[in-house]
């Protein structure tokens, strides 16, 4: 297993519904992964964290995890993810449809 | 002599009629605290549909005919027998059946003890041993939940790692000390049985307290805490 | 405020479904609330010196809800993580659920299982776990409170849960479902091939599947792959428990007793079914769920009294 951590923005919070809202997707099945987004304060920032079981992508979690905070600039949120060997348009389909559920909560 | 009459020997001093039955042992057993009733499995039995059947029928016979009786279940086996034939005629539905006639008996007020003397493994310890308010082992019983090479194939861990698991996890080591440590076993019986089996039956009887006892021996430090978050949980 | 759960079920199918799509399918819209939800993070104590991930939720949903507004507890087992097997964590959050529905009885407990059984990799605590999700059980009936099992995912019903799915007081099924104790790998890892042909499809679902099963009477119901037809297989049973007693055991006794005695001795389910009086049997596996049912129904073996 490999833990990452990343931290992008700062951005404004999104609107989203109440303080304790989450939002999951995924499950942790083979090729698949699971990723909680939840309200965090961190001036603004989206940390991210990161446990896979496939080691040696950090490089590659970077570029889909940055490209991800770019698109939804979404601050004050704290985005955990369990990984069981997704590959990069999995990770990114995963991220997105957590994202709409995410805006969805405003 | 069949070590599972030894046994009966061993434990019912004052004397008993325990009969073998094929794989299946039953009888009555004499203690200074009245009549016991004995049922259980030797030679290592596979409990299939038809010995689930024949042991559920000793115990409502017992439950109509010895209302209140403690029930002491010898446990010998290798684990639900695999088999086409069995699944095939359901031997889920066997197994659970048997299970709820020990359920019967309890909630008709009858105590169940079970000792493990031989082996217990997977389903049939499950149905036959695990089923009981406590459960006891001799020390050199033998309590898995797979065989390791079997384990290793599911899981794709190899043996090897299996092997250093097993000697240093409660969780993973089959044997009898790891399922005190986990709660699942009262106590390993050792010297006079028929003293154990008399410390047993003026134990208090309780709730299941198996996830309480692993958590105060550090065996199973979460199914307890667990449990109670979900009590806990507002609605 | 409970987690949301993203759907990406085109049809209410099951089979292919998450736990958490399955929960949401299930019950009435919004009516769910979830129990140690993934952002409480309980995850399995015992994977990480495995090198393996966990689930926040640890493999299974467990929460209250409502279905056609009865309260209802539902328990759902994720097929995808770990085989939807039963470690430490995810027995106990099962056997908490069934205690909680002893103490608050709603109308009925709801377990959507999805699995192979004991986690190996937990072993020991999985093995102790099933045990304890058993007692739970019969503690929630104890309280009248009917406790349900369906099998309609791709991991099956297997090993002591099968035994646990059993001890509920309805099972219900789909065509795809299985439900068994041990399950065709292992038949034939010990015991080989001629005993068991694992690779067999048919010979697996022949022996272990919806359709049989509910045709010899070990499961109550069987419905097409639908979250609706689970729905309204499970509805009439809500505030209907099935009584644990002597009268209701020696019933139950009667006919498993009769089922060894017309069916010991056969060599395959198509020869039970022909003794049962289905015409083709070599037909039933292909039949479509309505066909199957208008010869089933008159034809099987009853699962009640």
């Amino acid at each position: 297993m490999e833990h990452l951590e990343y931290e992008f923005g700062p951005w404004e919070s999104a609107k989203t519904g109440g303080a304790g809202a989450t939002v999951i997707a995924g499950v942790v099945g083979s090729g698949n992964l699971e990723v909680l987004i939840e309200h965090c304060a961190s001036n603004g920032q989206m940390r991210v964290s990161v446990d896979t079981s496939i080691a040696g992508f950090a490089q590659t979690w970077q570029a889909v995890m940055a490209d991800f905070a770019e698109r939804q600039r979404f601050g004050n949120v704290q985005l955990t993810i369990n990984d069981a060997g997704a590959t990069p348009a999995v990770v990114s389909l995963r991220l997105s449809q957590a994202a709409e559920q995410w805006r969805l909560q405003a | 002599m069949h070590e599972s009459l030894a046994l009966c020997g061993k434990l019912f001093p004052q004397g008993h009629d325990v009969a073998i039955e094929g794989s299946l042992l039953h009888g009555t057993g004499k203690t200074p605290g009245g009549d016991i009733a004995v049922l259980g499995t030797l030679d290592r039995a596979a409990i299939g549909v038809d010995l689930a059947s024949a042991l559920a029928s000793r115990v409502l016979d017992i439950v109509r005919s010895h209302p209140g009786r403690p029930i002491v279940m010898l446990v010998d086996t290798q684990g639900q027998m695999l088999s086409r034939r069995d699944e095939l005629l359901g031997n889920a539905g066997y197994l659970a059946h048997l299970s709820k006639c020990f359920e019967l008996a309890r909630q008709r007020g009858h105590r169940l003890v079970s000792v493990v003397y031989g082996e217990a493994v997977s389903g049939g310890f499950l149905a036959l041993g695990m089923i009981a308010d406590q459960v006891y082992a001799l020390a050199d019983a033998k309590i898995r939940v797979m065989a390791l090479p079997a384990m290793s194939r599911i899981t794709l861990i190899p043996i090897e790692r299996l092997e250093q698991l097993c000697r240093s996890s409660p969780i993973f080591g089959p044997g009898v000390v790891n399922y005190v440590k986990l709660g699942a076993l009262n106590a390993v019986w050792e010297g006079d049985l028929a003293q154990c089996l008399d410390k047993a039956m003026g134990s208090p009887l309780e709730d299941d307290q198996r996830a309480a006892r692993g958590l105060q021996l550090a065996g199973r430090m979460q199914a307890h805490p667990v449990r109670q978050m979900v009590l806990d949980a507002s609605k | 405020m409970e987690a949301a759960g993203v759907s990406n079920a085109t049809d209410d199918g099951f089979y292919e479904a998450t736990a958490r799509q399955r929960v949401a399918a299930l019950l009435d819209k919004g009516s769910f609330h979830e129990i140690l939800p993934p952002a409480q993070r309980v995850v399995s104590p015992h994977l990480k010196e495995l090198d393996l991930p966990v689930a926040f939720d640890d493999g299974i949903v467990i929460g209250e809800g409502r279905l056609d507004g009865r309260k209802v507890f539902v328990a759902a087992q994720e097929p995808a993580f770990m085989g939807g097997s039963v470690g430490e964590v995810h027995g106990a959050k099962l056997t908490g659920l069934l205690d909680r529905a002893a103490r608050d009885r709603p109308d009925g407990v709801v377990l959507l299982l999805d699995t192979g059984g004991v986690r190996l990799h937990e072993a020991n605590a999985g093995l102790i776990a099933i045990s304890e999700i058993q007692r739970a059980v019969f503690r929630a009936r104890a309280a009248a409170v009917p406790v349900i099992a369906v099998s309609a995912g791709s991991n099956g019903c297997f090993g002591g849960i099968g035994i646990v799915a059993r001890c509920c007081d309805y099972v219900v099924m789909t065509e795809e479902g299985r439900l068994s104790v041990s399950g065709p790998e292992v038949i034939e890892s010990q015991k080989g091939v001629e005993e068991f042909d694992a690779r067999d499809r048919a010979l697996v679902w022949r022996t272990m599947g919806g359709k049989h099963r509910y045709l010899i009477g070990e499961a109550d119901g069987l419905v097409q792959d639908s979250a609706a037809r689970i729905r309204a297989a499970v509805l009439p049973w809500l505030g209907t428990p099935v009584p644990l007693d002597l009268d209701s055991l020696t019933q139950e006794h009667a006919r498993l007793a009769l089922r060894l005695e017309q069916f010991g001795d056969a060599q395959d389910a198509l020869e039970i079914w022909s003794r049962q009086g289905v015409k083709a049997p070599q037909d039933l596996p292909g039949l479509d769920h309505e066909a199957f049912m208008n010869i089933a129904v008159p034809l099987r073996n009853s699962s009640h009294a």
